[in-house]
């Protein structure tokens, strides 16, 4: 029953896209200056048919009916309701469905919302959106419809895997696909703009929030991601260079360059050619980054999804939209000259480009050249953590620079005298890192040329602060917020990563551990029954020798019925100084339980250095809405 | 002149990721176990979990039929399979197990063996997971069997369960 509904409905979302992209066909050759009703109301019953079938997905998973495949495959009637609803797109099927609600949930949004712009560039951005949502539709429904059904129907579900049942993982798919199913808006703009000829300011102005929006929720999906690693996979870290990961962090670099350059367009009227190269690219790296990992050409720890022929259509799809808008951008390019002296804001903005593409070809060559040694070669490869740090460390030295002082050059020419100022900072981040080197003991060449570069940063950013609350300055909160947000991010990674302790041992119920001025008492092992796992939880008393300051822990082993698993939780105590973390798993045939111990410096730092860059961009959202 | 230049690196560039991407995509083939019977193990050599003996293709042709099991202690499938493999050297003197322990810690892997029993004649340790993918192993558990020459008789994706454990009662008859 709801799996015939469902197909429905994506069937009609289907037959929706087609009629619009006729009607905005029509619609381009009239000469009136509005856009006819008719598409209007098309695109209201697109919306509200694709966010129903989204429903009765969801419906389809609260009831638990296993007629569905995919609820069989992903649900079980004992889960509870959130998992139950958030296993809806836990799984391949059910994320496209979410993807496909995206795309027509921006289409329509842009719609509504540009009414402002030239007639023929919203009429196109919505053909080529269209065409998006029409090519993800087809593969829906080719491929991996989440409305299949099943005969007979089976009494129970296989059950969703326990790692994914988190908070944090329930709402980390949702906000990164927002983020990157959102830029699809602006590919399909760029491709409008240069169709329509409708550039320079006005299609800076048309995209910029756009552009922000999907900015703001790719930088919380990253981070929401990345805190469920280290809350619920136990390998006590944040980044681990994993080939998904880096996926997502591929557009994350060519958004963040493109969400600079915009501004340069808008003021300046330049750089028009460069943003419409980012704006495709942010959305065809979206698609490559999904290719990599639903084709399973990748392996990584998110292998749910692994399926060539899936891999093939989107291959065929990402190949189709890159030639489209390849040759789109040959024919209609114009050529551009470029003016403005070399210490101006565009300058640095442009430094700050190159900085990013810089990022993201290593980024990207370090994900994919595995598969190219694969397949010419033969042989295999895994590229990690040391690649990267090699090549990133050394680069984000000076760019830390170029984010401080860029900033404080004026449009076109700046004048010498601030520049001095900033130097006098630069001064002050030399005499705290020599004091945190005293306290801490030694780091390498390059921590310490990164720790003084970020603390520039930060000192920078929180002058900057002063000055512009005192002259209501309210434009430059989001940059301050958001380059302040870095500075910090990268200040806590680097102190995190020279000062974390880890290690592990054997430990009994009743024994005492003392290491590193810690010591750490087993007192006791409890039995918890839960709805759908029993716990096997410890009592773990720590004492901080030095502050003779005491709290409790209480690591845990889940074991999970459907489908049969065990997961070691982990016990964190955050602090504002340092993560307490614990975690252990038994030794059967013995009383003896190995226990994971790590006292990670500044962790909760780290997040809240994430969610400021995030914040940024969400205060640029609200100031933008007051002015109008 | 210069921009029709520019014009076919760049497409060429596209064209030649996008046909990378797709022969990767067409090489996933080259994982079917179909390729892999009757080929020979050859040319390994790997280091026990619990000290520096190292074992190496010579040592296989010692024992009749070998059953090389790829296993790690996060791996949930591993923890089913595992009573399957335990069963097989009880009933059956003409087999040693092989276990390869994929990118895991040795703690958790001895941990792990503790709890469950430990049916391997020698544990190898493969932290980052290359030696594994040399044997063409793409996920675990995974388990090859072979013979006195080495010849791979049978690849087994995914847990061994109860019929999978009679195959091979039966190959080794």
């Amino acid at each position: 029953m709801l799996s015939n509904i469902g197909s429905i409905l994506i069937l009609s979302v289907l037959s929706l896209s087609l009629l619009i992209i006729y009607n905005s066909y029509l619609d381009l050759k009239n000469n009136n200056q509005l856009i006819k009703k008719s598409i209007y109301s098309l695109s209201l019953f697109q919306i509200t048919f694709t966010i129903l079938s989204f429903f009765t997905l969801i419906v389809g998973f609260i009831y638990s009916d296993f007629s569905i495949i995919n609820v069989y495959e992903n649900s079980h009637s004992e889960k509870p309701l959130f998992y139950k609803i958030a296993g809806s797109w836990g799984n391949h099927e059910g994320s496209l469905l979410l993807w496909i609600n995206i795309l027509v949930l921006f289409s329509y949004l842009f719609l509504i919302f540009n009414h402002k712009h030239n007639k023929k560039f919203r009429l196109y951005t919505l053909i080529f959106q269209n065409f998006l949502i029409l090519g993800f539709v087809i593969f829906l429904l080719i491929n991996s419809n989440p409305f299949s059904s099943i005969y007979p129907v089976p009494l129970d579900g296989l059950g969703l895997n326990p790692i994914l049942q988190d908070p944090a993982l329930a709402i980390h798919p949702p906000l990164l696909y927002i983020g990157f199913v959102g830029c699809s808006i602006y590919f399909s703009a760029a491709i409008a703009s240069m169709l329509s000829e409708y550039s320079g300011k006005q299609f800076a102005l048309a995209i910029k929030s756009w552009v922000q929006i999907s900015w703001v929720f790719q930088t919380l999906g990253i981070t929401v991601g990345s805190i469920w690693a280290y809350y619920e996979l136990g390998w006590g870290g944040f980044w681990f260079w994993d080939p998904v990961e880096n996926a997502s962090l591929l557009p994350w670099f060519a958004i963040s360059a493109l969400m600079h350059s915009v501004m340069v367009l808008e003021k300046r009227n330049t750089l028009y050619e460069w943003v419409i190269i980012l704006c495709l690219l942010t959305f065809i790296l979206s698609v490559t980054g999904t290719f990599l990992v639903r084709s399973g050409i990748l392996n990584s720890v998110h292998t749910f999804a692994n399926d060539p022929s899936r891999g093939l259509y989107i291959l065929l799809f990402l190949s189709l939209m890159v030639f489209t808008s390849l040759i789109i951008f040959f024919k209609k390019r114009k050529k551009e000259i470029y003016s403005f002296k070399s210490s101006s804001k565009e300058t640095f903005i442009l430094a700050n480009n190159w900085f990013m593409v810089f990022f993201l070809a290593t980024v990207l060559i370090g994900t994919i050249y595995p598969i190219f040694l694969d397949v010419i070669t033969g042989a295999k490869v895994s590229v990690g953590p040391p690649f990267y740090n090699t090549v990133i460390i050394p680069l984000v030295i000076p760019f830390l620079l170029l984010m401080t002082f860029g900033p404080q050059s004026s449009w076109i020419k700046s004048k010498k005298k601030t520049l001095y100022k900033t130097f006098y900072i630069l001064l002050g981040a030399f005499i705290i890192n020599s004091t945190l080197f005293y306290f801490f003991g030694s780091f390498g060449f390059y921590s310490n040329l990164i720790l003084i570069t970020a603390t520039f940063l930060i000192l920078h950013s929180v002058i900057d602060a002063k000055k512009s609350i005192k002259n209501r300055k309210t434009f430059e909160y989001p940059r301050i917020i958001s380059h302040l947000g870095f500075g910090m991010l990268v200040f806590f990674i680097g102190i995190n990563h020279h000062h974390s302790i880890e290690t592990d041992f054997n430990l009994k119920v009743g024994e005492t551990k003392i290491l590193y001025g810690y010591e750490l008492f087993f007192e006791n092992i409890t039995i918890e029954p839960n709805k759908n796992y029993k716990s096997i939880i410890g009592d773990f008393k720590i004492t901080d020798l030095k502050k003779n300051y005491t709290q409790y822990l209480n690591p845990e082993i889940r074991v999970y019925t459907n489908p049969e698993t065990l997961t070691y939780e982990a016990a964190i105590k955050s602090k504002i100084s340092s993560d307490l973390y614990l975690t252990m798993s038994n030794v059967t045939r013995s009383d003896f339980y190995n226990i994971k111990f790590q006292n990670k410096p500044f962790m909760i730092w780290i997040w809240i250095s994430a969610f400021t860059i995030a914040l940024g961009g969400f205060v640029q959202l609200i100031l933008k809405k007051n002015e109008k | 002149m210069k921009n029709k230049f520019s014009k076919i690196i760049i497409f060429g560039f596209v064209i030649s990721f996008l046909s990378i991407f797709w022969l990767g995509l067409k090489k996933d083939n080259s994982y079917n176990t179909k390729d892999l019977i009757g080929g020979k193990i050859t040319n390994f050599q790997l280091r026990s979990i619990y000290n520096s003996d190292l074992i190496t293709e010579e040592n296989l042709k010692k024992n009749q039929f070998t059953l090389i099991n790829f296993f790690a202690s996060w791996c949930a499938p591993c923890r089913l399979e595992h009573k399957y493999l335990v069963k097989l050297v009880n009933q059956k003197k003409n087999i040693k197990i092989l276990g390869i322990n994929f990118k895991d810690k040795k703690n958790n892997a001895k941990t792990f063996l503790n709890e469950l029993g430990d049916p391997y004649y020698f544990v190898a340790e493969d932290t980052d997971g290359k030696a594994s993918i040399l044997f063409g192993i793409y996920g675990i558990p995974e388990s090859i069997l072979i013979d006195k020459e080495l010849t791979v008789i049978k690849k087994i994706i995914g847990p061994i369960d109860q019929e999978k454990l009679e195959e091979i009662f039966r190959l080794i008859k």
